[in-house]
């Protein structure tokens, strides 16, 4: 299981990559991701709606169950990655390279964790 | 095997029935231009392809069926003589009410009991299954606040171990589901609660026993943290076996409460039923019941008075086992769950290790550390040996979780049977754990490609892709 340096991650198993330009990429981890199972299906919000930080802005379905995907971010979603609408598996195959959305406008973050922190974390599990 | 659709010849179908004795009425300009593609098979086709399908799948008559939360009890035989009975099956909902007293009978006299077993003041029978009722109860707890004025109560608290259908329901009923976290004794987190109960919760769903198969000790605290907030508090039924006849969800607290007669009342389900999912009330909620004629009503939620002959069969089932019955059959699913549970602790770790109710939960997390072997393959392994897997990954907050309700009607014979199965698995996927992942071998069926199947769902029939 990896936890890359360069993210921070959520209790919930999101991780975020804040950018330089204050813009942010969401996804599930690794740890999320092999907990779910396989990964049938996605439900992205569209652009322009506005995610807020610790509350639910997509669900994954796997073929166990639907599990809400939370913020770890409030501002408005620019983009979405419509990749994954047709090819769910990637989710499982790169979890890091699957960002759900791409943020902007941040104006609030739920609390998180360095790569450090949340490999402790999920060792508690 | 072969489907419906690629049996039979054009033309053919059955002569017992008699030639059409009604005028045939042309239905020009009707939404549907083509025939319909009905299959064109004979009698004896239709009966040995049902035949094949029973064969090709698991019921409770079939063998042990610890399906968790399902409650997948014995349906006696009795109750399938007594809704054969020609005064329940040659009756129409249409025809003059005093034609059809018995029928009222039936109907008034379970609602009754059902009042009686759940502590509540009046009941309807309009809902056909479970989800159906908590989407009505969740209308009647809407209904309610509309009529007093509480425009602001939009949302229904639900705690993280409910089953789905308890936010879906809510969901479906224009409510915001707030998540409600369980402390590490798998309960209501009251903390939690009370932060969350505020002047804009409409009510509480709350399944107990919970679905970790424990009945809150807490139940008065948080049905009377949800009044003091202004809510109602809706009780989930899924699970009233551990209790029926022994604790009354109308004196925890309770305002709304579905039953799943298909469940709880030994009436057919899986696969199949028709369900049935009624839903009783406190007196002030009365009211707004579907299925009458008062202002306040929320109107139909079924055609007529639900599934029937559904009710005929629970009410058989009650008036059966009588009084003393109830309890005692409440008594034994509790005492069997507890003698499996006890039987497997010390290979299989249980979530909630502790008296159980009517289900418990084992959690399979260590076995797939060490061997690869996951709760999906014990269960599928399960299938060898003629038993229902347990219900699997539920509740969430357990990982690798296999759920087990024996229920009550299972002897003790068949317990210990699947207890040495679950052991002699458990000694296999310490040794040959590789092996494990292909089961099961001897059903029709080995393991379906299920991401597949999820991915790329195939749940009509194609007749152009088919050639035909």
């Amino acid at each position: 299981m990896t936890f890359p340096k360069n993210l921070m991650y959520t209790k919930t198993h999101e991780w975020v990559l804040l950018n330089d330009d204050g813009t942010a990429l969401v996804g599930i981890t690794d740890y999320a991701q092999d907990q779910l199972g396989d990964l049938v299906f996605v439900n992205l919000p569209e652009p322009g709606d506005t995610v807020t930080a610790g509350e639910s802005f997509a669900d994954v379905e796997s073929v166990k169950a639907v599990s809400d995907v939370l913020s770890p971010v409030t501002g408005e979603v620019a983009e979405i990655n419509e990749v994954l609408a047709d090819e769910p598996q990637r989710m499982n195959q790169e979890p890091y390279e699957s960002w759900f959305i791409k943020v902007r406008e941040i104006t609030d973050r739920a609390e998180l964790m360095d790569a450090d922190a949340y490999q402790a974390f999920v060792a508690t599990c | 095997m072969k489907l419906i659709f690629e049996q039979g010849h054009p033309g053919r179908g059955t002569d017992y029935l008699g030639p059409c004795d009604v005028p045939m009425v042309s239905i020009h300009g009707a939404l549907r231009e083509k025939p319909l593609r009905l299959p064109e098979v004979s009698e004896i086709e239709v009966d040995r392809h049902y035949s094949q399908l029973a064969r090709r799948t698991h019921g409770v008559n079939d063998g042990f069926y610890p399906l968790g939360s399902c409650t997948m009890k014995y349906n006696p035989a009795i109750n399938e003589y007594a809704a054969s009975l020609p005064g329940f099956t040659q009756v129409h909902p249409l025809q003059e009410a005093d034609t059809a007293q018995g029928c009222r009978e039936v109907c008034e006299r379970l609602k009754a009991m059902l009042c009686e077993i759940t502590g509540m003041d009046a009941m309807t029978l309009q809902p056909a299954a479970g989800a159906h009722g908590e989407f009505t109860g969740l209308l009647l707890i809407k209904a309610y606040h509309r009529a007093m004025g509480h425009t602001g109560r939009t949302k229904i608290l639900v705690p993280d171990s409910a089953h789905g259908t308890n936010p879906a329901s809510a969901s479906m009923a224009g409510f915001e589901v707030v998540s409600i976290a369980s402390d590490e004794n798998g309960f209501v987190d009251l903390g939690a609660l009370k932060a969350a109960a505020k002047e804009d919760v409409a009510g509480l769903m709350l399944t107990n026993p919970n679905t970790v198969g424990l009945f809150d000790p807490q139940i008065l605290e948080i049905t009377r943290i949800v009044h003091e907030a202004g809510g109602l508090n809706y009780y989930d039924g899924a699970n009233l076996n551990a209790v029926m006849g022994v604790a009354r969800p109308g004196d925890m607290g309770f305002d709304v409460v579905h039953l799943n007669l298909h469940k709880t009342f030994s009436t057919p389900h899986g696969g199949g039923g028709p369900g049935s999912g009624p839903n009783g009330c406190k007196q002030f909620l009365a009211p707004f019941l579907p299925g009458q004629d008062t202002p306040e009503s929320i109107g139909n939620v079924r055609s007529f008075g639900g599934n029937f002959l559904v009710a005929v069969r629970a009410l058989t089932y009650l008036m059966t086992i009588g009084r003393e019955g109830v309890p005692q059959a409440a008594k034994h699913a509790v005492l069997n769950a507890n003698y499996m549970r006890v039987k497997l602790s010390d290979l299989f770790p249980m979530a909630y290790d502790r008296i159980c109710m009517h289900e418990f939960v084992m959690s399979l997390e260590k076995l797939k550390e060490e061997t690869g072997v996951s709760a999906l393959d014990v269960a599928k392994a399960m299938l060898d040996h003629g038993i229902h897997p347990p219900t699997m990954y539920f509740p969430l907050i357990v990982h690798e979780a296999l759920m087990v309700e024996p229920t009550e009607t299972e002897t003790r014979e068949t317990l210990d049977e699947a207890v040495r199965v679950l052991r002699e698995i458990w000694e296999k996927a310490q040794q040959d754990p590789s092996s494990m992942h292909h089961l099961p071998e001897t059903t029709p069926v080995c393991r379906p490609d299920e991401v597949a199947a999820a991915r790329n769902p195939r749940i009509r029939y194609d007749f152009e892709a088919m050639g035909r």
